[in-house]
């Protein structure tokens, strides 16, 4: 996995609220068994039109925007399904930090397994980051994950909470599976114990 | 003297493998369901780490979300569906993982055989890589949506990293009306706490018009909970449950079988154990229930009126009312009734199993499906469909129109060939009306069997009260 520290980029302002994963990726786009070129199908249908031409006014067709690494994203992002395929194709497009005001719980476990970091903020200090967002590509912000704090583009910080876990595999890449595996010894107590007292599970 | 706990405690803390300082938790799986288009990435994973399936006898395997629901012997004509399945298929074979493959009667959504098998159990906890594993709380058993690396994760430790989410509990009280069904009492329920009313909880059903629930209308409830962006919904397993498992391929036997209720039999929340979030609401009240926007928290009573965002006085929530307006096509103040429909779908891991079909059929026998509406009912499982044809529910369905498929997920996602055209209008049971989910363009109406059997006999959006049907 990426790791995560500090990143200073554009971000762009995406404020609708209740975006689900139908929106990020739809369905048709995940009949794939690989996790990697989704970036292409990120945002289908707002981005393109029926034809496959790029919208104009979606945020993330804009000149000013093209290079953004960060959204400023509205309420509930990412609800509706489990498909990883979403932060699979917000990755392979170069997004690697969303701010919102809340995430569903899904999308947000998932988002750190492929090195994004999502970042909840009080709703008013998502509004003052999406002003800023607004402003376009001169406008940047940087996100320290070992600091916990955000510097937006008036020079503002806004300090943030983190799982110190999630941060933690963050920080330095690791590979979860990898690190539940070395308590395999607990694993196999566990298995025991169940057979012994709960044979039918 | 211990602290009173709810069940969603219970569960949690007899399935801890280990639990670190910071309070992130190991838990114990006891069941996982395996679908082809989470899992292909999971196995690939496994490949190139060299990593096995820890415990493949308590895995389960299913074929259900690109499978084409026409004749089946011709095969699967999309080549990406086909290299899907045909790589489950793969994996199944590498690892050990049983699989019920698309030709197999057991067949069917993921969510609708688990129960059927008997593989979801009280007092487990299951994952699968789909959302809407929610529904399995309906036994008692603590069910987790999850992504693919978590999937990855669970088939090669058989556990589960994840930080304890907090107590919801809400309760329906009271008889709920003629005409009204477990869909309409959950779409309240979301209409009321909206989609992310539940985020970071486990919701648990309780309540006089929940107990009332046979194990089908409980299963549509859970499998809703995460429509309200709840981790899980849970429902105390009772008599009902344990008669729903008993007997299953894989339910317990013998003396196995009563050690099993025994323990089952004392899953439940104390009396006096506290919720973070508590929500009652009155089952009297509830009226059949239908949506309007492109959230399932837009939902309305069939007898109001398509809202005026002008009424919103929150900014982001008026904007994008107004967009799902615009792209329902739906004109603020129209009558839902008066809301025309082109197509009719029942089937989804919501609504596909054999109540579903029995209360749609009753509403569809004698009539006919309206000259502009076409209707497609499909069977959660194989073996749905093969009980609702040992009671005719078939003939009733295609003497009145309706199309009679093949089990999967079908037109719920529409990643098969059943998809909404841009533009088209359909009543669903299905449980999400995002913009495109049914086919780009598509604009989904969620609502109950018996509902959406009335629209396609009438064409319009109806309440199913009107026809005079229980
Ligand atoms: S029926 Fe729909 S919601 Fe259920 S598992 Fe299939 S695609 Fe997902």
């Amino acid at each position: 996995m990426q790791k995560f520290d500090k990143l200073t980029a554009v971000a762009a302002p995406l404020p609708t609220i209740n975006v689900d994963t139908d929106m990020i990726i739809p369905a048709r786009f995940l009949k794939t068994i690989k996790r990697t070129g989704l970036g292409k199908s990120l945002f289908y249908t707002l981005r393109f039109d029926e034809k496959g031409n790029e919208r104009e006014d979606f945020v993330l067709n804009k000149t000013a925007y093209k290079n953004a690494e960060i959204l400023v994203a509205g309420d509930n992002f990412g609800c509706g399904s489990s498909r990883e395929h979403a932060p699979w194709a917000l990755e392979d497009f170069g997004i690697r930090c969303i701010i919102s005001s809340s995430f569903a719980d899904i999308f947000y476990n998932n988002s750190f397994k492929n090195g994004i970091l999502l970042i909840k903020l009080p709703q008013e200090d998502v509004d003052k980051l999406m002003e800023g967002a607004e402003r376009g590509s001169n406008s940047t912000i940087t996100v320290d994950l070992d600091a916990q704090k955000i510097t937006g583009p008036d020079d503002g910080v806004f300090e943030f909470d983190i799982d110190p876990y999630k941060k933690n595999c963050l920080l330095n890449g690791l590979d979860d599976i990898g690190l539940t595996m070395q308590k395999e010894g607990k694993i196999h107590a566990f298995e025991e114990r169940l057979k012994a007292t709960q044979p039918w599970a | 003297m211990n602290r009173p706990t709810t069940l969603y405690d219970k569960i949690w803390e007899s399935h801890l493998v280990d639990e670190r300082d910071d309070g992130t938790c190991l838990l114990y799986i006891d069941r996982h369901l395996v679908h082809e288009v989470t899992s292909p990435q999971a196995f690939e994973g496994l490949r190139n780490t060299k990593r096995s399936v820890r415990r493949p006898d308590l895995t389960l395997a299913v074929a259900d979300h690109n499978v084409p629901t026409s004749d089946r012997s011709i095969g699967i004509e999309d080549e990406e569906s086909r290299i899907q399945i045909e790589a489950l298929d793969q994996n199944c074979a590498d690892f050990g993982v049983e699989l019920y493959d698309m030709n197999d009667i057991r067949q069917g959504i993921c969510h609708v055989i688990g129960p059927e098998q008997g593989f979801t159990l009280p007092g487990t906890t299951m994952v699968c890589g789909d959302s809407h594993t929610a529904t399995h709380g309906a036994f008692g058993c603590l069910a987790f949506g999850i992504g693919t690396s978590e999937v990855e994760h669970v088939l090669a430790t058989q556990t589960m990293i994840q930080t304890k989410a907090k107590n919801m509990r809400v309760t329906v009280d009271g008889e709920l009306p003629i005409g009204v069904t477990a869909k309409d009492m959950i779409l309240a329920i979301i209409g009321e706490i909206g989609t992310a009313g539940g985020t970071g909880c486990v919701v648990e059903f309780a309540g006089e018009a929940v107990r009332a629930l046979s194990v089908e209308g409980r299963m549509t409830m859970c499998n809703m909970t995460i429509e309200a962006g709840a981790r899980a919904g849970l429902i105390a397993p009772d008599e009902k449950t344990f008669e729903y498992l008993k007997g299953r391929p894989k339910s317990p036997k013998g003396s196995t079988w009563e050690a099993s209720v025994e323990c089952w039999k004392t899953l439940k929340t104390d009396n006096d154990a506290s919720f973070d979030i508590e929500i009652t609401l009155q089952g009297g009240d509830i009226i059949p229930q239908v949506t309007w926007g492109t959230s399932p928290e837009d939902v309305l009573p069939i007898t109001e009126r398509v809202p005026h965002p002008t009424d919103e006085t929150d900014p982001n929530r008026r904007k994008k009312m107004e967009r799902s307006l615009e792209y329902m096509g739906l004109e603020p103040g129209l009558p839902l009734k008066e809301i025309k429909i082109d197509r009719m779908f029942i089937g989804s891991c919501t609504n596909s199993r054999i109540e579903d079909l029995r209360a749609a059929a009753q509403v569809a026998d004698g009539r006919k499906v309206a000259d502009h509406v076409s209707a497609m009912v499909v069977p959660g499982s194989g073996l749905v469909k093969e009980q609702a044809e040992q009671e005719g529910l078939d003939k009733v369905f295609i003497e009145a129109g309706f199309d009679w498929r093949e089990p999967g997920c079908s037109m719920c996602l529409g990643m098969n060939p059943d998809k909404l055209a841009p533009g088209e209008r359909s009543a669903s049971t299905s449980n999400r009306n995002f913009e495109g989910r049914q086919g780009p363009g598509g604009r989904t109406h969620l609502l109950s069997p018996a509902m959406a059997a009335a629209a396609a006999i009438k064409g319009y959006l109806t309440d199913v009260r009107d026809l005079g049907v229980d």
